[in-house]
């Protein structure tokens, strides 16, 4: 936007959706740190005054807290990790010219748009049941002990269906950046005597930088408050239980509005440093 | 060393035949044009030339061994693309370094060869810079730095000039001219602008649908066209070819008479007819003449500032010693 007029029609009209979207987030942010700071127990006298910090103080000394920061962080890290390498090598088959592409593509999406609740009902009940479950009949098959997979490998279980459900996405985002590389650069490469792999470290994953970035910044967003997929998969247990499903225990089962209102500010923090993290890492690939 | 060598070669892209069973020599050294209407192969065959592309059959030998599955890199040769193909996220050192990383020589000789290529190229200033941080002149001369560090047995150019404006891309084929003149490699560059394959080449090659329809000399091409559609094609403005009695009476089924042979006069001459547009280049002018009886248009090009203007009725006259006759085949006549 070049000139002085312009800018300021611009703000104008950007103004209606940022008010919107300031009231949007304002509300429910003045309202949990005003709970945050009350003793206020539904079910057990209701609001019941003033408290100062002792939620705050409550929710980071209690023994689930550190606990849940590390599983939430191990969850989001490793879902990151699956789907962009597995999106991206999914994304340069799926750029291969083959028989019946426009089907597979779609398969490929169709993960995508799938519930998450209904998701992890079929990974639990179909896949990994102990006993009905088809990966217990593979182990079976191969006369081994089928295993327990939610309680006895709870956290890799849980980021196995987290990032089935996100790694279509990861793959359409970067299959579109692979598909807009000029193939004039890679036959150069070819004729400059790189081979496959210095190929793909040299040209293809520079070209999908800025892609990867957005893939990692979209999913953290959405990865750092799943709920569904542990609610009916683990509920929690076997140190399955993040932040967010914390706070939830805390307002929802222990009737606690207070304490998980701190706990909701705390996630705010948590959320914050994950990102100043991220734009430190991977930030720059959105410049130029 | 770089003497390249197609054997029957022959292309196709499924049930098209893209190029024809194919044979001709480059001789090492040669600075050789592939020139020809859009669409008629000349990228195919470079690319099959490069490696690119597989051949359908034939052989492709170079410097005597035949290389028809060899790898391209492995060929030694490099090209530079239409688009330069320049790696967007390196600096212009990384880029111009690239293919010497790749063969693995070591930091002191890369560092040399680059700096040397970005003096001849006039890089020097640049070579911390971006390829998105060029001009389109600068993005050429990277690609073509990149291509001469390798010190390779043949270049091979696809169009590189077509995304520049006029007058750059007279300056930028000097340079590629003095290129050659100072490496003395072979160079096989493709084209669409006879202008361009004129000026530049040792050796035409002028192509149509795949095949070849004549290989020599700029001069040679332009003295003796071996059919018709050379003789349209090379030269500018292009031959005047018709048909009808005036060739008949020169035993021809077709003659050409280029512009710059037809004098005109305001008084007498063998043909007349009304001028029609005239084109001021200041140096010369060329005349577009209809209701002639030959052809819709014969175009004259004359010496200078002329003064007919639109609408005159003038007198033309071809050199008789320079006329180009052709059979009813197309083909030229001795
Ligand atoms: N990958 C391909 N698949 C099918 N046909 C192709 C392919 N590449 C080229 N062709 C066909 O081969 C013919 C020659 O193409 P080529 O690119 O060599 O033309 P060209 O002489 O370089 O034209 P231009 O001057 O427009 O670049 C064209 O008719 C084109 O349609
Ligand atoms: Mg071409």
């Amino acid at each position: 936007m070049a000139t002085q007029h312009s800018r300021s029609a611009a703000r104008l009209m950007m103004a209606p959706a940022v008010i919107l979207l300031m009231g949007w987030m304002l509300v429910p942010l003045t309202m949990t740190i005003y709970f945050s700071f009350k003793r206020y127990l539904p079910l057990r006298g209701g609001d019941l005054g003033w408290t100062g910090f002792d939620n705050y103080v409550r929710f980071v000394t209690s023994t689930a807290f550190w606990p849940s920061v590390q599983a939430t962080l191990v969850i989001v890290g490793g879902v990151l990790v699956i789907t962009v390498v597995l999106g991206i090598l999914l994304a340069m088959l799926l750029d291969q010219p083959m028989w019946g592409q426009g089907v597979v593509r779609i398969l490929v999406i169709a993960p995508f748009f799938v519930m998450p609740t209904v998701s992890a009902l079929v990974w639990k009940n179909m896949f990994m049941d102990p006993v009905n479950g088809l990966f217990a009949h593979l182990w079976r098959f191969f006369g081994a002990e089928p295993i327990a997979w939610l309680s006895e490998a709870s956290m890799t279980s849980i980021i196995m269906i987290v990032s089935w459900q996100w790694l279509p996405f990861a793959t359409l985002i970067l299959l579109t950046a692979i598909q807009s590389l000029d193939s004039e650069q890679l036959e150069a490469a070819e004729m400059d005597g790189a081979p496959l792999l210095k190929k793909f470290y040299h040209i293809i994953l520079p070209h999908l930088g800025r892609a990867i970035t957005i893939v990692i910044l979209i999913q953290t967003i959405f990865l750092l408050s799943i709920f569904a997929e542990i609610f009916v998969t683990t509920g929690g247990a076997f140190g399955t239980r993040t932040l967010t499903y914390l706070i939830f225990q805390r307002v929802l089962e222990s009737q606690n509005v207070g304490l998980g209102s701190a706990g909701g500010v705390y996630a705010i923090i948590l959320a914050n440093i994950v990102a100043i993290f991220l734009m430190r890492i991977v930030g720059k690939n959105l410049d130029a | 060393m770089g003497r390249i060598q197609l054997k029957k070669v022959t292309k196709s892209f499924g049930e098209v035949e893209v190029i024809p069973p194919l044979d001709l020599t480059i001789e090492d050294g040669e600075f050789t044009v592939f020139v020809g209407p859009s669409g008629c192969g000349k990228s195919t065959l470079l690319r099959l030339i490069a490696g690119l592309e597989d051949i359908t059959s034939g052989h492709i030998e170079i410097d005597g061994t035949d290389a028809t599955n060899v790898p391209p890199a492995k060929r030694g040769l490099a090209m530079v693309f239409q688009s330069y193909a320049l790696y967007p996220h390196m600096s212009v050192r990384k880029n111009i370094a690239f293919p010497l990383r790749m063969a693995k020589l070591d930091q002191a000789e890369i560092e040399r060869r680059v700096n040397g290529a970005a003096e001849v190229l006039n890089l020097t200033d640049y070579l911390d810079r971006r390829p998105g941080q060029l001009s389109g002149g600068q993005r050429q001369r990277v690609a073509i730095g990149r291509a001469i560090v390798r010190e390779p047995a043949a270049f091979l150019f696809d169009e590189p000039l077509s995304n520049l404006d006029a007058a750059l891309r007279v300056g930028m084929r000097l340079e590629i001219s003095e290129l050659h003149k100072r490496l003395e490699t072979t160079m096989i560059y493709v084209t669409h602008d006879q202008v361009e394959a004129m000026t530049m080449a040792d050796k035409i090659v002028v192509l149509r649908a795949g095949n070849i329809e004549q290989v020599g000399s700029p001069l040679d091409l332009y003295h003796s066209p071996r059919n018709t559609f050379v003789a349209g094609f090379i030269g500018s403005p292009k031959m005047n070819l018709f048909e009808g009695p005036e060739a008949q009476k020169r035993d021809a089924h077709t003659m050409g008479v280029r512009p710059e042979h037809i004098t005109v006069s305001d008084s007498d001459g063998l043909w007349s007819g009304v001028v029609g547009v005239a084109e001021h280049l200041g140096s010369d002018t060329f005349f577009h003449i209809h209701e002639t009886g030959l052809a819709d248009t014969i175009t004259v090009r004359v010496d200078g500032e002329v003064s007919f203007k639109h609408g005159d009725r003038i007198h033309l006259t071809p050199r008789e010693d320079v006329i180009h006759r052709f059979d009813g085949k197309g083909l030229r006549l001795a």
